[in-house]
């Protein structure tokens, strides 16, 4: 007897009992959709999270001194000279003056949500902004000068000045800003919303550290030569400050792909548990086929007595029901499969709909195979028990079984 | 009953032991008999008495505890399950008091299953299940399912079964018991013609007046052969009864 009519004969009886082939499928079903559907997810979440980081920019370090005691610190001087001295790893420097809660009036309207930033004259430059024509960035004399003078966003340009914001003023903490320049659209989106990319306003650092009464610059972006670059030139940066501090308690430098690194690596250890706790449904599912198949072999006894009887050696039965376990349970992996896009395909539009973020849940292929995979090994597994079970019976007692 | 060919059937002092606690049960108690290629053989006997095991050993589905049991020639008690798997699919066709049909499957799919496992062909396999099927009288309801027919087409179905892989021996263990006199009769006659093209075939009952029908009766009392001979001889089994069942 070969394998296919093995399989034809399994086939024949799993379609003749199909409700309850199906219930028997569903532990698998539910196994290998929930699983296809958390992979999804994770690729999902690390495609968005790689998307946000390449906008931060993977290819600059974040240096933030928090000093030691009140004794030493770092000028800005010094930091643009270890910049210089590293031609190998950096390109530029900007120091960064975070404003928070400030509040930026038109008039005598307030503009609640633009984040204002003080930033050098390179900053536009190494975040690769691009300005709209009429107007220009931030120069060497605006910072020097502490001059009132900003950049702000297409955002804020379109809302606020009918995208036409160029020589008009804002007050910031009730100084007086004149608007020398927009900026071009710089959500990957290509769309503009409000507290978002181009929701922003950039002024002079120097200007930004008098506002807030910073006597030190305590924050800096540093743009790399190469991504590539990211860990030697952290080490190169923390050794430069290492030098000057004696302890590495008193800076930390970022790096943005590193970090992406480690976030990556963290994510995919959650949805590696998270796949291992939906792959327990694939075991419970693989118990469940288990459990029927024993029920099949003691209702079909006198059907193994009578092909036994008729010269059916223990390998033929054997290979029956395991073969009629292992269709069942790629069956219902086809099926999980299906369910498990279905079910994808389903989450990103919950996603969408909840949080507004478009997060895509893809399925992996290789995920699609090792489902499939670990089926029908499931099938054959827990089939192989009931099958040997009925491969042992006794052609006599099997005959007389009622 | 001298004969110059070595006999199908031979049991040299076969005995079949069952062990219940300390009791020992002989089932079988050193029995030796021969039956021929061509015989038409009764085995009778009360229950109880040893036939079905008897039978179960005659169809490989037992082996002998003592003695020896030679098929063919062949000796069967040291062979493996697998083998004996194999001598009952070329060698024995079984027909069963409950018929034994798979329910799941047609007429011609029942008849194809020893076929199956001796590993011929599916075109091969569905043209001789037809063709047996057609013999019986039932070519007509090749796609039907056993349910759907009377108890003496069933058993007229697993008469098809047991002869498709052209086997050495026909065992019909009761094959009239779950039929009425009118309809068993018939089934009588076809093991009787089956008989009379050269099958040798091996009855096995608990009714005298059944075993008549037969041309020898071997009849087993508590796992002895008490009578071996011609029908016509045999305590129990005489002329009245022949007259009976209308020989």
């Amino acid at each position: 007897m070969r394998f296919f009519e093995s399989f034809e004969l399994a086939l024949k009886n799993i379609l003749a009992g199909k409700m309850r082939a199906f219930l028997t499928m569903l532990g698998i079903i539910i196994g290998v959709m929930s699983v296809i559907t958390i992979v999804g997810l994770g690729n999902g979440m690390e495609n968005y999270m790689v998307d946000a980081f390449k906008s931060l920019g993977t290819d600059t370090l974040n240096i933030m001194i928090t000093g030691r005691g009140s004794s030493r610190s770092v000028s800005e001087e010094k930091m643009y000279e270890i910049v210089e001295e590293h031609p190998e790893y950096f390109l530029k420097l900007s120091p960064m003056v975070s404003m928070g809660g400030v509040t930026v009036k038109l008039g005598s309207e307030t503009l609640e949500s633009p984040s204002v930033t003080g930033v050098s004259e390179d900053y536009l430059e190494m975040k690769q902004y691009l300005l709209m024509p009429g107007g220009r960035g931030l120069y060497y004399v605006d910072v020097r000068e502490r001059a009132n003078v900003c950049v702000v966003g297409t955002y804020v340009s379109e809302t606020y000045f009918n995208g036409d914001a160029v020589g008009e003023t804002l007050k910031i903490s009730g100084r007086m800003f004149t608007i020398i320049g927009v900026m071009d659209i710089i959500a990957d989106s290509g769309e503009t919303e409000e507290g978002g990319a181009d929701d922003v306003i950039f002024i002079p650092y120097s200007t930004a550290a008098r506002m807030s009464g910073i006597g030190v610059l305590n924050s800096y972006t540093v743009t790399l030569v190469s991504e590539d670059l990211a860990t030697p030139a952290k080490a190169a940066m923390e050794d430069e400050l290492y030098d000057i501090f004696g302890s590495d308690n008193a800076y930390r430098v970022q790096s943005m792909s590193e970090l992406l690194g480690t976030m990556t690596q963290m994510l995919s250890i959650l949805i590696t548990v998270l796949a291992l706790i939906a792959g327990i449904s694939l075991l419970v599912g693989g118990i469940g086929i288990m459990n029927i198949m024993l029920v099949s072999v003691t209702e079909r006894t006198r059907e193994i007595g009578i092909r036994k009887a008729l010269g059916a050696k223990e390998r033929y039965i054997m290979s029956q029901f395991v073969i009629e376990a292992a269709t069942t349970s790629v069956i219902g992996g086809a099926l999980g499969i299906l369910a498990g896009f279905g079910l994808s395909a389903v989450a990103t539009q919950v996603i969408a709909a909840m949080t507004e973020e478009s997060l895509t849940v893809s399925p992996s292929i290789a995920s699609v195979f090792m489902a499939f995979g670990i089926s029908a090994v499931i099938g054959i597994l827990f089939g192989y028990l009931p099958a040997k079970k009925a491969a042992k019976l006794n052609p006599i007692d099997a005959l007389r079984y009622e | 009953m001298e004969r110059n060919e070595s006999p199908l059937i031979e049991f040299r002092s076969v005995s079949k032991h069952y062990y219940m606690g300390d009791n020992v049960v002989r089932a079988c108690d050193e029995i030796n008999m021969s039956i021929y290629k061509g015989e038409f053989v009764a085995i009778v006997g009360q229950s109880g008495s040893g036939k079905s095991t008897c039978m179960n050993i005659i169809g490989c589905l037992d082996v002998p505890t003592f003695g020896e049991y030679f098929l063919g020639g062949v000796s069967v008690g040291t062979l493996r399950k697998n083998a004996l798997a194999e001598i009952r699919n070329e060698m024995i066709g079984f027909i069963f008091q409950q018929y034994n049909l798979l329910a799941k499957s047609n007429l011609r799919e029942n008849v194809e299953i020893p076929l199956m496992y001796a590993g011929v062909s599916k075109s091969e396999r569905r043209r001789r299940a037809t063709d047996v099927l057609t013999k019986v009288g039932l070519g007509d309801k090749l796609k039907n399912r056993p349910n759907q027919l009377s108890g003496g087409q069933q058993q007229r179905v697993s008469i098809a079964r047991a002869l498709v892989g052209s086997p050495s021996i026909i065992l019909a263990d009761e094959p009239t018991g779950a039929l009425d006199s009118k309809t068993g009769l018939e089934v009588l006659s076809m093991l009787r013609e089956l008989n009379e093209e050269g099958n040798t075939v091996v009855l096995i009952t608990h009714d005298s007046s059944i075993a008549a029908r037969a041309q020898r009766v071997i009849r087993l009392e508590d796992g002895r052969v008490s009578y071996d001979g011609p029908v016509s001889a045999a305590p129990g089994v005489g002329g009245d009864v022949r007259t009976e069942v209308g020989v």
